[in-house]
């Protein structure tokens, strides 16, 4: 349905997209994840096709979005990382535009406009200006927006950043009835909760590149243990300890604030532990997330 | 929402249309939106846009113009001062609205504003913006136009009917401009190479025979000014605007022609440097 072979990008001597491969079925919900400058906005871009790629293949439906971009993106609701709202119009106009740029009829558009406004809990300021809009409510309508054509494919770039947690959870619950519906769903996100929640597949992207892909329990079960056991010794002490702790565990990461032992069994790990007389100030055993995959895929340092 | 997706509503085939990548016959959408904005919000910058020639008629014509007294027209008949520079600012004030639509407003809209970027992500290709953004822009040119020949009527500098057609030539010239325009922006990364066009676009207000004939020059400046897009435009509305036509008004008129045709060409071309990248 989705299908990139090789798919790469590059803006003079840097490679934004270097050479990734994947495929995405009817229905499946997708996630890309990866730091910030990873290359997945410009891989949304070039699904769009509003970005030409510099080399490899992508299909669409069948189609090439560089070839048939119109048609390719009459099914797509895009959701971009930043809010691209026309602020010139009002709330509702927006919606209407935006269906028009679809070339759909306003006997389809007056209803469908109010129903999504409904959506967003935008009801009340159907008239109002853009800008006078809180950056939760711009983000809703940014959603609601991409909705307007019924798409089959939603791109999602980092759709919930900015929203309080009520306003997540209410979108995630769309998000996955849209899914139910059978409507593909490609998103990034930062939210390894989102990830967690929403994709049924995944890949982790690092400059430019897949660093691993599969479903979250699967990406868990390859790059990380079952149970991660947290230690704090105090933060002077956590790396100097880290020595003595050799041996515990699959794995060993001293951070400064913590030390984290990767375990099977974070209990066995933690009495290991207390039984070579370290004693930690505090202690947390808890499953493996994939947080612990990203980081150990990504590294932990800072990246813009 | 929907009724439940199949694999079916998945496959697509592709149109054969030529350039269905770039364009969906949607330009009407655009031009929409585009009267819908300026309808609720900047109808401000419209009207002041209309002033600006018609103050520079005020001061230079009225103003400048009783030192000046009569000068030769056209067809060699003595004509007031204000007469002499209004159907030049009318070309002048073509270049520069057209101008500005063309490039400043769409490298804004499409690097910082975002809206084409909103636009591009539906059924819209490049070449139904290019397309839209270009009628908005000479159905503005046409009605400054309009206002600036009802303003010359009212001082008296219209004396015959046929002068009513500077305002489908003003279109013309503004046509020629907007369509090299939006090739050109697709150039400019930054707004330091956008500064370049208002470069251009002063020292030929001033110098393309606007303010005082082409014969104060010495030939070979003659020839420089005449191979630029403004004195065409300058000397074709003026003769519009008396009536009197010699064999050049043929010339200026298809320098404009091809102007447009080649400046759609490139735009055509270059559009996805301009809108894809």
């Amino acid at each position: 349905m989705i299908s990139a072979r090789q798919l790469s990008k590059h803006y003079g001597d840097f490679r934004a997209v270097d050479g990734i491969s994947f495929e995405v079925p009817a229905g499946e919900s997708f996630g890309l994840l990866g730091p910030n400058g990873a290359g997945k906005s410009t891989t949304m871009r070039m699904i769009g096709g509003v970005s030409q790629r510099t080399s490899g293949e992508l299909t669409i439906m069948g189609l090439d979005p560089e070839q048939h971009g119109p048609e390719v993106r009459a099914h797509l609701g895009v959701v971009p990382q930043q809010d691209n709202l026309d602020e010139e119009l009002r709330v509702r106009d927006n919606l209407l535009v935006y269906g028009r740029y679809f070339g759909l009829p306003m006997s389809y558009l007056k209803p469908k406009a109010d129903e999504l406004l409904e959506f967003a809990q935008l009801t009340d300021k159907a008239a109002a200006k853009v800008d006078a809009l809180s950056g939760g409510m711009k983000r809703r309508l940014t959603i609601a927006r991409s909705l307007i054509n019924e798409p089959k494919i939603l791109l999602l770039d980092e759709p919930t950043t900015g929203l309080d947690p009520q306003a997540r959870h209410i979108l995630w619950d769309r998000l996955f009835r849209l899914k139910e519906s059978g409507v593909t769903l490609i998103l990034t996100t930062h939210y390894m909760d989102e990830a967690e929640q929403l994709c049924d597949r995944l890949v982790v992207v690092d400059k430019g590149r897949i660093m691993a892909e599969g479903s979250p329990a699967q990406l868990i079960r390859e790059h990380s243990t079952r149970e991660v056991l947290e230690l704090r010794f105090g933060s002077e002490r956590n790396t100097t300890v880290a020595a003595e702790l050799q041996g515990i565990g699959e794995r060993l990461e001293p951070l400064p604030d913590r030390v984290l032992i990767y375990a099977h069994d974070g209990e066995a790990a933690l009495e290991q532990v207390n039984s070579r007389g370290l004693r930690p100030l505090t202690s947390l055993v808890r499953r493996s997330s994939l947080e612990d995959v990203f980081l150990r895929l990504t590294g932990r340092s800072l990246v813009d | 929402m929907s009724a439940q997706l199949t694999a079916k509503d998945y496959a697509l085939s592709g149109s054969k249309r030529p350039m269905a990548a770039l364009y969906s016959r949607n330009a009407r959408a655009v031009i929409a939106r585009g009267l819908l904005a300026t309808r609720s919000s900047n109808w401000l910058i419209m009207v002041s846009g209309f002033f600006e020639p018609v103050l520079y008629l005020l001061s230079m014509g009225v103003g400048l113009g009783a030192l000046v007294g009569t000068v030769t027209g056209p067809n060699g008949e003595e004509i007031s001062y204000a007469a002499y520079i209004a159907p030049a600012l009318l070309a002048v004030s073509a270049m520069n609205g057209a101008v500005y639509d063309s490039t400043w407003n769409v490298f804004f809209k499409m690097n910082f504003s975002k809206l084409y970027q909103g636009m591009l992500y539906t059924s819209l290709g490049p070449l139904d913006v290019a397309i839209g953004e270009i009628f908005l822009a000479l159905l503005r040119g046409a009605m400054y136009a309009t206002g600036f020949t009802a303003v010359m009527a009212l001082m008296g500098l219209i004396t015959t009917p046929v002068a009513l057609l500077v305002i489908p030539a003003s279109v013309v010239i503004a046509f020629g401009f907007a369509s090299f325009g939006m090739g050109i922006t697709s150039f400019m990364k930054t707004f330091q190479q956008m500064e370049w066009v208002n470069f251009v676009l002063l020292p030929m207000f001033l110098f393309s025979a606007t303010f005082y004939p082409l014969s104060v020059y010495p030939q070979g400046i003659q020839w420089f000014i005449q191979a630029l897009p403004l004195w065409h435009g300058v000397e074709l509305l003026r003769q519009i605007s008396v009536a009197s036509f010699t064999p050049a008004a043929v010339l200026h008129l298809s320098y404009f022609l091809v102007m447009i045709a080649v400046g759609m060409l490139l735009t055509t071309l270059r559009l996805r440097k301009l809108f894809l990248r």
